[in-house]
């Protein structure tokens, strides 16, 4: 029966496709900026600093002057692309976020890479798992997870055009090309002649949840790098229990798809979410008050990391220890189908 | 503008500053005082701005990093005609845009700001954008004494310095006294001029309430081709009140109508 299982084709850390996607525009647009705090080795962007060498900045570690800067810089018409480790991005530079960036309205796109737990043993300190919780209380602040290379190239492409202030977030695991194989391979459509509004896929926009696996039964809604082990998981339900799952990448947290959470509730059917992060304040809290204050009453269920001292382990065996992997996430699924 | 005219501009904008803080019930009095002679040389004598060309990327840029004093701030760019200076009388009132810290919704304001230590860097940035676009516009931004000790403003100095961005130019409202009392006994940051030059800034220090200097000073920039300038300019806190001159309790007071008189009777 597990030969059924078609999973889609490997791809990328999404963060090696947000370096290579932002080459690409640099390429075009002199005014595209990376700004680094020490960051650009994680990044990925050592390559993009040595082809575009006036189109990097680097203001070493301090992470304050990392997004002041880069709202200089977009006050200013650079676009510009605030690129730092996201558990010190968003807590240690917030106030810059929110004043500097959100509330001035400078269109900086914020990008926290090694995000949620990509960075593992090194613990706690390296972790992010309070971003969405803290950046969904600014206001003027998008705030978005791409699940696979797809989105992630999207996502770059859109921010780099919207000139609004935005938070991507990025994990370092390869993730698929695109979950639901919409695209051939991405790399099939690269070339040297293409024009941003051409690239721009329409089946992506911020603020639109993209439906990666259509289902019946119930609905998995993710983000970021938690949809993987969620289509994985529906994929594992329907060979074994004959079961059809929803899969949602809710890759923008804020402002979250109301229209889709509406249509996915009135199915009556049991949801949960997936997110690699705190379970308080992040998707599922965002999912759970709007279902609750329009009248939703399906079973529901939080998935993510608990409000305790994280355990010790690779983002791996982080996810399984939480049970945000195929097994954990279909067994709280049959649980909730009981 | 002459050296007798842009005095008498000085006097007019502290009454001013007093009158609407005095009206709104609300403002930060001795600061507003003690950096008007500065706001008045750089608006009257040294930006490259006006409400015609706020919107060209070639404009000088002015931030004000302590925007707590935005009352000096709102009165001289009311006088530059960003906006009407009636507009004023709705300071820090229900659904005003202006409210009681720099904000964009008021014409003539370059960046929000209010929270300390913000300043620097975003003209750290603006700066380096007119490097990156080889223009020649510069950024000027105002630090008060109190903010000093913020850490990113010593982030700030170390990029502005690394990246030799003599379009740059900090100046310090040096009152010495902040919310709680005098720089020096909350936490002391001297020697400021020496902390700076190893920071690798230029630096000149002027009496920051003596308009002719002042623009002798700024007429100067850049001090030195390929580092960021720095101007320690020596105010006093409740500057041309007597009895708000280096009283602590003046950081934020709100005249009586007597004081209030009085204030306008010496600066008459």
């Amino acid at each position: 029966m597990m030969n059924d299982i078609k999973m889609p084709t490997q791809g990328l850390a999404n963060l090696e496709v947000f370096a290579a996607t932002l080459e690409s525009l640099a390429t075009l647009d002199r005014n595209i900026v990376a700004v680094t705090s020490d960051s650009r080795g994680s990044g990925k962007l050592t390559p993009f600093g040595q082809q575009f060498p006036k189109q990097i900045i680097e203001v070493g570690i301090a992470e304050q002057n990392l997004v002041g800067v880069a709202a200089g810089l977009a006050s200013a018409g650079k676009k510009v692309f605030a690129v730092s480790p996201a558990c010190f991005l968003t807590a240690r530079a917030l106030e810059q976020i929110k004043n500097d960036v959100a509330y001035s309205d400078n269109a900086v796109v914020l990008v926290g890479i090694s995000a949620g737990v990509s960075y593992g043993a090194l613990g706690t300190t390296h972790h992010s798992l309070h971003d969405y919780a803290v950046l969904r209380a600014i206001n003027n602040l998008i705030v978005v997870a791409p699940a696979d290379n797809f989105e992630t190239e999207q996502a770059i492409l859109q921010a780099a055009a919207l000139n609004k202030p935005i938070y991507l977030r990025f994990g370092k695991k390869n993730m698929p090309v695109s979950l639901n194989n919409e695209l051939g391979t991405m790399r099939d459509e690269y070339n040297n002649e293409f024009s941003i509004l051409e690239k721009t896929h329409h089946s992506f926009k911020f603020g639109k949840g993209r439906i990666v696996r259509e289902g019946s039964d119930m609905t998995f809604i993710g983000t970021g790098e938690t949809v993987l082990p969620a289509f994985e998981a529906a994929e594992k339900l329907a060979s074994e229990h004959g079961i059809q799952a929803k899969v949602v990448s809710m890759h923008t947290i804020k402002p979250l798809d109301y229209d889709l959470l509406n249509t996915i509730a009135s199915e009556g059917k049991p949801i949960i979410t997936v997110e690699e992060h705190s379970v308080y304040g992040g998707l599922g809290e965002a999912v759970a008050s709007y279902l609750m204050q329009n009248a939703h009453r399906n079973s529901f269920k939080i998935m993510g990391i608990p409000d305790e001292y994280t355990v010790t382990g690779s983002q791996n065996e982080i996810f399984n220890h939480y049970g945000l992997s195929k097994e954990g996430i279909s067994k709280v699924a049959l649980n909730l189908l009981k | 503008m002459t050296e007798q005219q842009l005095f008498i501009k000085s006097k007019e904008y502290r009454k001013n500053i007093l009158k609407y803080i005095y009206k709104a019930k609300a403002g930060h009095t001795g600061g507003s005082l003690s950096c008007i002679d500065i706001l008045n040389v750089l608006y009257n004598q040294i930006l490259n701005v006006s409400p015609e060309n706020f919107t060209s990327p070639d404009r000088d840029r002015y931030i004000q990093s302590k925007g707590h004093c935005v009352e000096a701030l709102f009165v001289v760019l009311a006088d530059k005609g960003f906006f009407p200076e009636t507009d004023l009388e709705t300071l820090c009132q229900y659904q005003s845009h202006y409210i009681g810290h720099p904000t964009r919704k008021v014409n003539g304001v370059e960046q929000n700001t209010g929270a300390l230590g913000h300043g620097l860097p975003i003209s750290v940035g603006t700066a380096l954008a007119a490097k990156m676009d080889e223009k020649s516009y510069r950024v000027f931004t105002l630090l008060g004494d109190g903010e000093l000790p913020e850490g990113s403003n010593w982030e700030a100095f170390l990029s502005a310095s690394h990246y030799k961005l003599d379009n740059l130019c900090a100046i310090l409202d040096y009152n010495k006294l902040q919310i709680t009392g005098k720089n020096a006994d909350v936490l002391n940051t001297e020697p400021i001029a020496d902390k700076l030059k190893s920071f690798g800034w230029a630096v000149r220090e002027v009496d920051g309430n003596d308009t002719q200097k002042l623009k002798e000073t700024l007429d100067q920039i850049p001090f030195e081709v390929g580092k960021p300038s720095f101007v320690i300019a020596h105010t006093i806190k409740g500057k041309g009140v007597s009895y708000m001159e280096n009283q602590l309790k003046w950081h934020h007071g709100v005249p009586t109508a007597e004081q209030y008189e009085l204030a306008l009777s010496e600066l008459s």
